[in-house]
C-alpha cells in the first residue's frame, strides 16, 4: 500500500488497465488530475473539441479491441461528450470516459459548470459512477475497466469530483466484487447441438454476422464454419471485414443499401445463422417480410439481443468465437450446392456497379483505387453517402480495418476515430473517407493531427451538399431539396493548409490515381478534396420500410 | 397481461433511477413498484408489476438483468406466490355513517387508525382486489384522500429468492 492523492491513484489506476494514451481537454475541476498528467508516463493528447476526444478514443478501441480512454472537464465537457458516448454505446466500443465534476460539496447546487453527467447518462452507457470518496477509485476504476471490456462491451462514464481527486488514500487495486454482473461465458452444448442439426438439415443457408463477430475476433472461426457447410456469408456495416469480401462464399453487406444478391440470399433462405448482430431495421427492412420462410438461428453474448426484434427458433448466448468453433465441431463438411450456384449466379448477373466516367470523379472509383494502391489501408468513415461508398467499393477483409459509427450514425465521427486508429496503429495507413459535411463537424481535429504527427489522410468526397439526405429527397420528396445544400465552402485545401497539413484536390478521374499516391506517401496529415458529382446516388436502395426483396429500380 | 417481478438490487443512490429509466425508455408500462431494504441492508428488494405480454415480459426481464446494480430477477407466478397491498383511507365520517363504515372495515378485517369529528382513516392490507373492493363501498361515503403502496410479494413454501 502506498500513500498518494486519488490524482496519483487515478493515473495509476490506468496504468494498471494497459492505458498508454488518453484524448482529452481540461477544465477548472481537472488541474489537479492534469497536473499529475504532466509527470506521467500516459500521453495524453490534447482534442480541440471533447466530442473528438470521445471519437477518438472510440477508434482507438475499434482499432485495437482495447479500452479507449477519454477526459473532459464537468459541465459543457462533459455535455460536449454525450454524442461520442451514444456513438460508442450503439455500437458496443469498450470506453471509459472520465469527467471532472464540481467538489462533492456543492453537487446539487447549481454550482459553476456543474452537470449531472452520470443523469445524462444513463441511458447511453452501460455502466456509470460518481467517484465521492478518493478511496474508492481504485476498486471503481477496475470495475469500469472490466464492465467496459468483457460481456458485450460499452462506455463507462467515471464522474470525478474535484476534491476526489486530490483526497488522499491508500493505494491498492482491489479484486473484483460484482455480483451483479455476470456476462455469459461458455455455450449451452445442447443448443449447439440443435443449432448443428438445422444447419446439417437446411437446404438454402446463410450466414449473417455483425460487430459481434469483431469484438470477439472470431474471424477466423466464422470463416471456418462457412467453408465447412458451405453457407454464404453477409455482414452488416459494424460486421463489414469479418468475414473476406473476395472469398466465393461472401455476400458483401445486406440491408437498405446491401448487396442485391445479399438480399434475394436472405429472403430465399431456409436458414439464418445470425452470429453477433442484432436485426437493426436498416438490416431487415420491413421485419415482418424479412427471411420468410427461415429458421433462425441466433448467436450473441447479450441474451437480451435474442427474441428483441425477431422470433428466434435457436438461441445460443454466448461468445461468438466459442460458439462458433463449436458449431464447426458439430457439423459435417457439406459439399457445394444448387443453393450455392444460385447464389453464385446472383451475384455474376447483379454485382455492385456503377457508372463509370472519363470526365467527372465518381466517389466508387475513388474507393477502389484506394483498395488497389493500399489494400491494407485502415479505412473510417464519416456518415451518409460516404459511409456506404466505402463500405461497398473498398474491398474489405479485416475487422479492425473497416471503422464506422453504425447503429447512431454520426455525422464527425470519422475524422477523430481516424486519429484515435491512426495513435493505436502507427504504421497503418489511416484513411478518415469523408463528405464534405460530416468533415466540417469536427475539422478542427486538424489541429490535433498535425500538432501530434498524425498521418490520417482525408478523403473528402466533396459533393457540395448533405448528400445522403439529398438523395432522400430526390427519390422521396420530388427533388425539393430543402436544407441540403452546403455550397462550395470552405475552400478544403484552403483549410488544410491553414493548419499546416497537407491539402490536395482532384477534379478530374486522372487525377485521382497520382493524387492519392501523393498523400499515402506522405507523413503529413492531409485531406483531399475529391470534387464529385452532385447528383451521384448510392445504389441498390431498399426504401425504409419496404422488405428487402423491393430493390428501387431507377430508370434512366 | 399482468406480472410480478422481485428484483434484488444493490442499496445504492441511482439504482432506482437506472430502473425506472429503464421501463420508460423501452416503453415498458409499470403498474406498481415498491423498494425496501431486505434483511441484508446492502441491498433492496423491488417488487414491480407490469403490463405485459410473454415477449415483452422476457425482454423486461433480460433488460433488468443487464444492470449492474441488479443481482437477481423473479418472475412470481400468481398461483405460486402471495401477494400483498396496503391502502390507507380517509373517508368522511358523520355520526350516521360511522357504524356502517365500521362494519365493512370488520368485514374486510381493516381496521381504524384515526378518527375526527368528521372523518376516520381506515388500514387496509390485502390482495389488489380486496382493496379495490372496499374503496368501492366506502366510497359511498366520500373518500377524502388514499394511500396506496404497491404490492409485495413473495413465493409460497421454503423457496427463496436470495439476494
Ligand atoms: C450529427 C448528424 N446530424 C445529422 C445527420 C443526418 N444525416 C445523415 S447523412 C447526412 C448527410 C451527410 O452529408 P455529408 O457528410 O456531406 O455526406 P454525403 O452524404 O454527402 O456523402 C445527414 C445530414 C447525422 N447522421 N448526423
Ligand atoms: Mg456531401
Amino acid at each position: 500500500m502506498r500513500k498518494m492523492s486519488g490524482a496519483e491513484a487515478i493515473l495509476e489506476c490506468l496504468k494498471l488497465e494497459g492505458v498508454e494514451v488518453i484524448f482529452g481537454l481540461p477544465g477548472g475541476v481537472l488541474l489537479p488530475l492534469y497536473d499529475a498528467l504532466y509527470d506521467s508516463d500516459i500521453r495524453h493528447i490534447l482534442v480541440r473539441h471533447e466530442q473528438a476526444a470521445a471519437h477518438a478514443a472510440d477508434g482507438y478501441a475499434r482499432a485495437t479491441g482495447r479500452v479507449g480512454v477519454c477526459l473532459a472537464t464537468s459541465g459543457p465537457g462533459a455535455t460536449n461528450l454525450v454524442t461520442g458516448i451514444a456513438t460508442a454505446y450503439m455500437d458496443s466500443v469498450p470506453l471509459v470516459a472520465m469527467t471532472g465534476q464540481v467538489p462533492t460539496n456543492l453537487i446539487g447546487k447549481d454550482a459553476f459548470q456543474e452537470a449531472d453527467i452520470t443523469g445524462i447518462t444513463i441511458p447511453i452507457t452501460k455502466h456509470s459512477y460518481l467517484v465521492k470518496d478518493a478511496k474508492d477509485l481504485p476498486r471503481v476504476f477496475r470495475e469500469a475497466f472490466h464492465i467496459a471490456r468483457t460481456g458485450r462491451p460499452g462506455p463507462v462514464l467515471i464522474d470525478l469530483p474535484r476534491d476526489v481527486t486530490v483526497g488522499e488514500l491508500d493505494f491498492s487495486y482491489p479484486d473484483l466484487d460484482l455480483p451483479g454482473y455476470n456476462p455469459t461465458i461458455g455455450v449451452h452444448k445442447l443448443q449447439i447441438k440443435k443449432a448443428a442439426q438445422v444447419l446439417m438439415e437446411a437446404k438454402r443457408p446463410v450466414i449473417y454476422a455483425g460487430g459481434g463477430v469483431r469484438y470477439a475476433s472470431a474471424s477466423k472461426e466464422l470463416l471456418g464454419l462457412a467453408e465447412k457447410v458451405k453457407a454464404p456469408v453477409t455482414t452488416t456495416l459494424m460486421g463489414v471485414g469479418c468475414f473476406p469480401e473476395d472469398n466465393p462464399l461472401s455476400l458483401g453487406m445486406l440491408g437498405m443499401h446491401g448487396t442485391k444478391y445479399a438480399n434475394y440470399a436472405i429472403q430465399e433462405s431456409d436458414l439464418i445463422v445470425a452470429v453477433g448482430a442484432r436485426f437493426d431495421d436498416r438490416v431487415t427492412g420491413k421485419i415482418a417480410g424479412f427471411a420468410p420462410s427461415a429458421t433462425i438461428v441466433h448467436i450473441d453474448v447479450d441474451p437480451a439481443e435474442i427474441g428483441k426484434n425477431v422470433k428466434v427458433d435457436v438461441p445460443i448466448v454466448g461468445d461468438a468465437k466459442s460458439a462458433l468453433e463449436e458449431l464447426t465441431e458439430a457439423v459435417e463438411p457439406k459439399p457445394w450446392s444448387a443453393w450455392n450456384d444460385k447464389v453464385s449466379a446472383w451475384k455474376k448477373d447483379h454485382p455492385l456497379s456503377y457508372e463509370k466516367s472519363e470526365d467527372v470523379i465518381k466517389p466508387q472509383m475513388v474507393m477502389e483505387t484506394i483498395y488497389e494502391l493500399c489494400p491494407e489501408a485502415i479505412i473510417v468513415t464519416e456518415v451518409g453517402q460516404n459511409q456506404m461508398w466505402a463500405a461497398q467499393f473498398f474491398t474489405h477483409k479485416d475487422p479492425h480495418r473497416f471503422i464506422s459509427s453504425g447503429g447512431l450514425g454520426t455525422m464527425g465521427y470519422g475524422f477523430p476515430a481516424a486519429i484515435g486508429a491512426q495513435m493505436a496503429r502507427p504504421d497503418s495507413t489511416v484513411f478518415d473517407i469523408a463528405g464534405d459535411g460530416s468533415f466540417q463537424m469536427n475539422i478542427q481535429e486538424l489541429a490535433t493531427a498535425v500538432l501530434n504527427d498524425i498521418p490520417v489522410k482525408v478523403a473528402v468526397m466533396n459533393n457540395g451538399v448533405l448528400g445522403m439526405v439529398r438523395q432522400w429527397q430526390t427519390l422521396f420528396y420530388e427533388k425539393r431539396y430543402s436544407g441540403t445544400t452546403l455550397g462550395n465552402i470552405p475552400d478544403f485545401v484552403k483549410v488544410a493548409e491553414a493548419y499546416g497539413a497537407l491539402g490536395l484536390r482532384a477534379t478530374r478521374p486522372s487525377e485521382v490515381e497520382p493524387v492519392l499516391k501523393k498523400a499515402i506517401d506522405s507523413d503529413r496529415p492531409t485531406v483531399i478534396d475529391f470534387v464529385i458529382p452532385t447528383d451521384e446516388m448510392v445504389l441498390p436502395m431498399v426504401p425504409a420500410g419496404a422488405s428487402l426483396s423491393e430493390t428501387l429500380e431507377l430508370e434512366g | 397481461m399482468k406480472h410480478t417481478i422481485a428484483a434484488i438490487v444493490e442499496n445504492k443512490p441511482g439504482v432506482l433511477v437506472r430502473i425506472a429509466g429503464l421501463f420508460s425508455r423501452r416503453g415498458f408500462n409499470i403498474d406498481s413498484l415498491t423498494v425496501g431494504t431486505t434483511d441484508n441492508p446492502d441491498y433492496s428488494r423491488m417488487t414491480i408489476t407490469v403490463r405485459a405480454d410473454e415477449v415483452v415480459l422476457e425482454q423486461v426481464t433480460k433488460q433488468l438483468n443487464k444492470l449492474v446494480n441488479v443481482i437477481r430477477v423473479s418472475e412470481l407466478k400468481p398461483e405460486s406466490s402471495v401477494g400483498r397491498e396496503l391502502a390507507i383511507i380517509k373517508v368522511n365520517a358523520k355520526k350516521e355513517t360511522r357504524s356502517e363504515i365500521m362494519q365493512i372495515v370488520s368485514v374486510f378485517r381493516a381496521t381504524i387508525i384515526d378518527v375526527s369529528p368528521k372523518s376516520m382513516i381506515v388500514e387496509v392490507t390485502g390482495s389488489e382486489g380486496k382493496i379495490n373492493a372496499i374503496e368501492r363501498l366506502l366510497r359511498q361515503f366520500g373518500i377524502m384522500e388514499l394511500a396506496r403502496t404497491g404490492k409485495v410479494s413473495m413465493v409460497r413454501g421454503s423457496k427463496v429468492i436470495k439476494t
